[in-house]
């Protein structure tokens, strides 16, 4: 089984990754922000392809969510 | 209030006040402030004389640029104040980054050993202006320094400048074949000669604020995205010398910046970041907003604009002073071989271009910071705190957290005038790199570091077995045509070797520098590398060199 990696992934240029992504949402509602962060979700996944990696990244989003909701009651 | 004693340096009156020719000068640097001073001590020790004006008559008020970086240690250190600064200011080493009260990470900065300069310091800007003006005080022949003289017209030309200055006992004018302009963010030069001076101002107030505590507290650094203790946006708390303690508060774009400096409210402020407990004096606060911006050219006819002057980032990454120190490490040695007729003038247009590039690298690594500290929509928070929420488990998410990348030697790989590289040599350092340090040892078996001796001069530096090959090889290189060409020969032992040959008695030149049998480099002035070879060829340096100071030239 392949695991989701959780080391970095981007050779050191995440800081190019995180512009690239907040300029891609430049100029969008927040509506059409969710629509776009829902595409790109769809995008990556699909060329990922790999649904036992996929799977594990819904899981690790899923309980981020849930430990930060137990953080702010 | 402060504990700092705050020097006044005596104003004396010109002696061209009231004479009718105005002196002319080779050099006149307005502004006494880090990169100003840094400049004069920098042509000073190349033999070069300026006068320094400065409208006031003490060094910066306030802590202001706290934080210096390897590179700028390494050029202070060149310019004769290094150990000084090292010695008294505060090296730290752990960071911690929390979001709400929860710690994401912390990270211990355990420097690479062989380098004579740490990671960085703290050492508040007063201490830093005041320690060159001392070592200013080392060249009274070559620095004169004017104190309440403030430049107030300036008339441009080709071929030279015309300063008009107020003292207080009147105005008088000076000439000079060169002006550099390092006088701050709010240049009067870049002012009165109409430059544009563009960028993006971001909507965001910081209270900045140093405060002496216990001197048990913590010398940690640390970060908080959205501290719960306190509204601000972020907090970041650090150590500077004499037990006082920088604390930046991200106030938001709506903050009362009049109500928000009221000391009492700082203090407030400070308290719920260091507890009530401990005992806290006020020294200095202020509040401000911050911009990124640069000048289109650092360079018009005969003045250059250095600093503050030229560029200003956000402070995140502290790339402001230490930017600042690399543009006076890149010009000086091209306008002292300018003034001294052994370069075209056009070699500045390689300090504009090589420093145009540090400025716009140190403006898109602190605008990424600003994008992340400070989200402008919905959206953009959403992003920002799902990467501090991951961040809390996740290790790729720690290195998205963006509270500021701190300053690094710019590179100017790829850069007109530098070699390409054509592989042949292992090691990172390539043409257009800062050279490493490492630690050496002399003929006479004294241990010291390889930056020492490449000095401020051009160097070949090249790697032999032994000393045999040291004679023919210095013979060659004084004959191959650079004027003030230093050569340094790298060899396993130098004891007992002619004084050009250094040991590399840690084997750490050899290993930085992929540096077998033969291997040549040939080093800048501001101890870049320019061209590199596997063998020793001397016919081979000139041209490298006067592809350098040609780079202009299509």
């Amino acid at each position: 089984m392949r695991a989701l990696q959780l080391t970095d992934g981007f050779g050191g240029r995440g800081d190019q990754f995180y512009e690239c992504l907040i300029t891609t949402h430049q100029g969008l509602s927040d509506g059409e922000s969710r629509a776009l962060n829902a595409r790109l979700v769809l995008l990556l996944a699909n060329h990922i392809g790999d649904l036992e990696v996929i799977s594990q990244a819904c899981t690790a989003a899923r309980a981020s969510l849930a430990a930060v909701a137990v953080q702010q009651p | 209030m402060s504990n700092y004693q705050y020097p006044r340096y005596p104003y004396r009156t010109p002696r061209e006040l009231g004479v009718g020719a105005p002196a002319r000068h080779p050099v006149i640097i307005v502004g006494a402030g880090p990169v100003g001073l840094a400049g004069a001590i920098d042509l000073a020790q190349q033999g070069i004389a300026s006068v320094v004006v400065d409208d006031n008559d003490t060094v910066s008020v306030g802590s202001r640029a706290i934080c210096w970086a390897k590179r700028t240690l390494e050029i202070f250190d060149r310019l004769g104040v290094g150990e000084r600064m090292i010695a008294k200011g505060v090296t730290w080493k752990v960071g911690r980054v929390y979001h709400r009260d929860r710690e994401l990470y912390h990270f211990d900065l355990l420097p690479e050993g062989g380098h004579k300069m740490p990671a960085f310091i703290n050492l508040q800007q007063y201490y830093v202006e005041q320690y060159l003006i001392e070592r200013a005080a080392a060249f009274p022949h070559l620095i004169d320094l004017r104190w309440k003289n403030r430049a107030c017209q300036v008339e441009n030309s080709a071929t030279g400048v015309t300063l008009g200055i107020e003292t207080p006992e009147g105005s008088y004018r000076l000439e000079t074949e060169w002006l550099i302009a390092a006088d701050g963010a709010r240049s009067t030069i870049r002012t009165l000669l109409g430059h544009p001076f563009e960028g993006s101002t971001f909507e965001e107030k910081f209270l900045i604020v140093d405060v002496r505590l216990d001197a048990q507290y913590p010398s940690e650094r640390r970060f908080w995205f959205q501290p719960q203790f306190d509204s601000s946006q972020s907090v970041l708390i650090h150590r500077q010398p004499d037990d006082v303690f920088r604390i930046d508060f991200q106030l938001g774009w709506d903050a009362d910046a009049e109500a928000e400096r009221r000391t009492e409210r700082a203090l407030e402020r400070v308290r719920r970041v260091v507890g009530p407990e401990v005992h806290c004096e006020f020294e200095w606060c202020s509040v401000y907003t911050f911009r990124c911006a640069r000048m289109p050219h650092f360079v018009d006819r005969r003045v250059i604009f250095a600093g503050d002057a030229a560029h200003v980032v956000s402070p995140f990454g502290a790339r402001g002073g230490n930017g600042g120190i690399q543009d006076i490490d890149n010009l000086c040695w091209k306008l002292a071989s300018v003034l001294r007729n052994e370069a075209p003038a056009a070699l500045l247009e390689s300090y504009d271009s090589e420093r145009g590039h540090g400025a716009d690298e140190n403006i898109l690594n602190s605008s990424r910071t600003t994008a992340f500290m400070t989200p402008k929509t919905s959206a953009e928070r959403e992003i920002r705190d799902g990467v501090l929420a991951l961040a809390a488990t996740f290790p790729f998410a720690r290195a998205l957290v963006n509270p500021g990348r701190l300053s690094r030697p710019c590179s100017l790989a790829g850069r007109p005038g530098f070699a390409a590289d054509d592989g042949g040599i292992v090691g990172a350092m390539l043409p257009g790199t800062a050279c490493a340090d490492a630690p050496v040892q002399d003929a006479r078996g004294a241990s010291g570091w390889l930056l020492h001796y490449l000095g401020s001069h051009p160097v070949a530096m090249v790697f032999v077995d032994g000393p045999a090959d040291a004679a023919q090889i210095e013979r060659e290189a004084s004959e191959c045509g650079i004027g003030g060409l230093r050569v340094v020969l790298i060899a396993p032992d130098a004891r007992g070797a002619r004084a050009s040959v250094l040991g590399d008695c840690e084997g750490l030149v050899r290993a930085r520098y992929g540096g077998a049998r033969g291997v040549t480099y040939l080093i800048r002035p501001d101890q870049h590398v320019l061209a590199r070879w596997p063998q020793w060829q001397p016919q081979a340096l000139r041209a490298a060199w006067q592809t350098c100071l040609g780079s202009h030239l299509s």
